[in-house]
């Protein structure tokens, strides 16, 4: 069977969302799966980094490269801005504040229409171009993301096997113990989530020069919950969990397009088909497909 | 050693006194007991001097280092350590682990030593080594490879005790470090922490079993309401008919 045009691109276009989706995974996973910090403000940090690289692009001309570090700065600086009052806080406190950052976010995105042109989003975002060459093709977004993801995929594995991922662990298990050994946990946690943001933000500026058009409808708290989902999903606190969680929640409901279900029944038949997994996987698999740690014991 | 004390140290909670105007030296390189009944405010003490609580008024100081306000990981940096009567460990990782997350001032512990990573596996294994050493002094070395919530509670207890020997401390606060462990046992953490008392460090414990105060403490602080009701070496302050029927009480 020959592979038309039309289907290598709609499989490219999925590769490129997985590689996306599995930076925002393993990049939340640092927080979720390593210190055992539940943020819903990860498509905060993504959609920072996609307005940041659209309209340093647009209005500037910046490269791809520069785009890329100043999202990645301005999502540490918001980091910053959140992290240093709210880590303090525990638990359930914390999942609040993070939601509440997450709604004041996506508030500037669709209210500040001066700079975001709020609901109309940002079209025209240049394809990104390196060393001058511009990356037009899928399938050389594809490498691009790949080159992304394989850097991401290293900077979680050596924080994870550092002594700063031994803390990160002891922070997750028990904070008084880790503090009582003499460890600033505030300072760790404020460090892990500026760089839990910063990698989301690289995902943004992907995912805005990638699809070329950005809105505000992509960055809200339900993204951040798909991506919690890819996270606890595949494995939280595994070095392969978070990928396996994005191949699967992305090709699921691609896959289940396929089944032959009514047109107007499809679309809420697929998310009843996919709640259901996620209960059941919660149910009889807490640790996820390949993870240890049973997040949320 | 530098001197531990604290002066005019007070603590209410909910308008209850824990701690009342408290003046205590606690004598370098001895081992130092406080007992008291329930509520007598043993822990709050232990809680005042590692900043894991802030007193209403008084100071706490480290020689001349004024260390109230400091947060509880600044006061272990500066080598105070301690246990705690609910056993705080790292229970679904290995022993071994636990006793590395306790070394101190590691390179890999900051972000751009875990991202570069150099003269971090060197600095690993040389703190694998200290924890190992740490491991056999305290009979656990058999155990490093196990997880440590695959240890008996004694095994346990002496391993809180060696994460805080892995820390470096001078000064260590024990609290009932003997509770619930089974005779034998009890007999092995009480010989270790005479070793470290000669050693040269400071120990302070809080104990209900006064046979075990007895035996290694060289001095005692009868704590009631919050308040020092007596002390001086246990030979003295544990005769005193009124300490005991108190205590016993």
């Amino acid at each position: 069977m020959e592979l038309r045009r039309s289907d290598l691109d709609y499989l490219l276009h999925i590769l490129i969302l997985i590689g996306i989706y599995a930076i925002l995974a393993m990049s939340l996973d640092l927080l979720v799966g390593h210190t055992g910090l539940l943020s819903v403000a990860h498509a905060a940090f993504y959609g920072l980094g996609a307005y940041s690289a659209a309209l340093l692009s647009v209005h500037f001309g910046i490269p791809f490269v520069l785009s890329v570090i100043l999202g990645m700065l301005t999502a540490i600086l918001a980091s910053l801005i959140f992290s240093l009052p709210s880590l303090r806080l525990h638990d359930d406190y914390f999942v609040i504040a993070t939601f509440a950052f997450q709604m004041i976010l996506f508030g500037i995105f669709n209210n500040w229409t001066g700079m975001t042109r709020g609901p109309f989003g940002i079209p025209g975002i240049p394809p990104p171009s390196i060393l001058g060459l511009p990356i037009r093709s899928r399938i050389a977004f594809v490498f691009l993301v790949v080159v992304f993801a394989v850097l991401c995929f290293q900077i979680v594995s050596r924080i994870s096997m550092s002594p700063f991922g031994r803390v990160l662990r002891g922070i997750r298990e028990d904070e008084t113990f880790t503090r009582a050994l003499g460890k600033n946990t505030v300072r760790f946690k404020v460090l892990i989530f500026a760089v839990s943001a910063a990698l989301a933000a690289s995902a943004g500026c992907l995912y805005a020069q990638y699809l070329s058009f950005i809105a505000p409808t992509s960055f809200t708290v339900m993204e951040s919950i798909l991506v919690i989902s890819m996270v606890v999903i595949g494995g939280a606190g595994s070095r392969w969990g978070p990928i396996v969680g994005a191949i699967v929640l992305v090709t699921l409901p691609e896959a289940l397009r396929f089944v032959g279900l009514p047109n107007d029944v499809a679309a809420n038949l697929r998310q009843i088909a996919y709640g259901g997994g996620l209960v059941t996987m919660m149910m009889f698999r807490p640790q996820g497909l390949i993870g240890k740690y049973g997040f949320g014991r | 050693m530098e001197s531990f004390r604290c002066k005019g140290l007070s603590k209410s909670f909910d308008g209850v006194r824990a701690i009342a105007d408290l003046d205590i030296e606690f004598p370098s390189s001895e081992i130092t007991s406080i007992i008291g009944p329930n509520g007598a405010g043993k822990t709050t003490l232990i809680n005042l001097l590692t900043g894991f609580v802030r007193p209403d008024v008084g100071r706490c100081f480290l020689g001349e280092h004024d260390i109230t306000r400091l947060a509880p990981d600044r006061i272990a940096r500066l080598g105070v350590a301690r246990t705690f009567q609910d056993l705080k460990l790292i229970l679904q990782v290995p022993v071994l682990d636990n006793m590395m997350l306790a070394r101190p001032h590691q390179a890999g512990e900051t972000l751009i030593g875990a991202l570069l990573r150099i003269g971090v596996a060197k600095e690993e294994m040389r703190n694998r080594d200290e924890a190992i050493r740490l491991l056999r002094l305290v009979g656990l070395e058999e155990k490093a490879t196990d997880l440590a919530g695959e240890l008996s509670y004694g095994q346990q207890k002496l391993l809180t005790l060696a994460c805080c020997l892995a820390t470096e401390a001078q000064i260590l606060l024990l609290d009932e470090p003997v509770a619930g462990v089974h005779p034998d046992m009890a007999d092995k953490i009480l010989d270790l922490m005479r070793t470290l008392r000669d050693e040269g460090k400071l120990i302070l414990f809080i104990e209900h079993d006064i046979s075990a105060v007895r035996r290694i403490a060289d001095h005692v602080i009868v704590l009631d309401h919050g308040k020092v009701r007596a002390q001086g070496p246990p030979r003295e302050v544990l005769e005193r008919p009124e300490i005991m029927e108190a205590y016993l009480a």
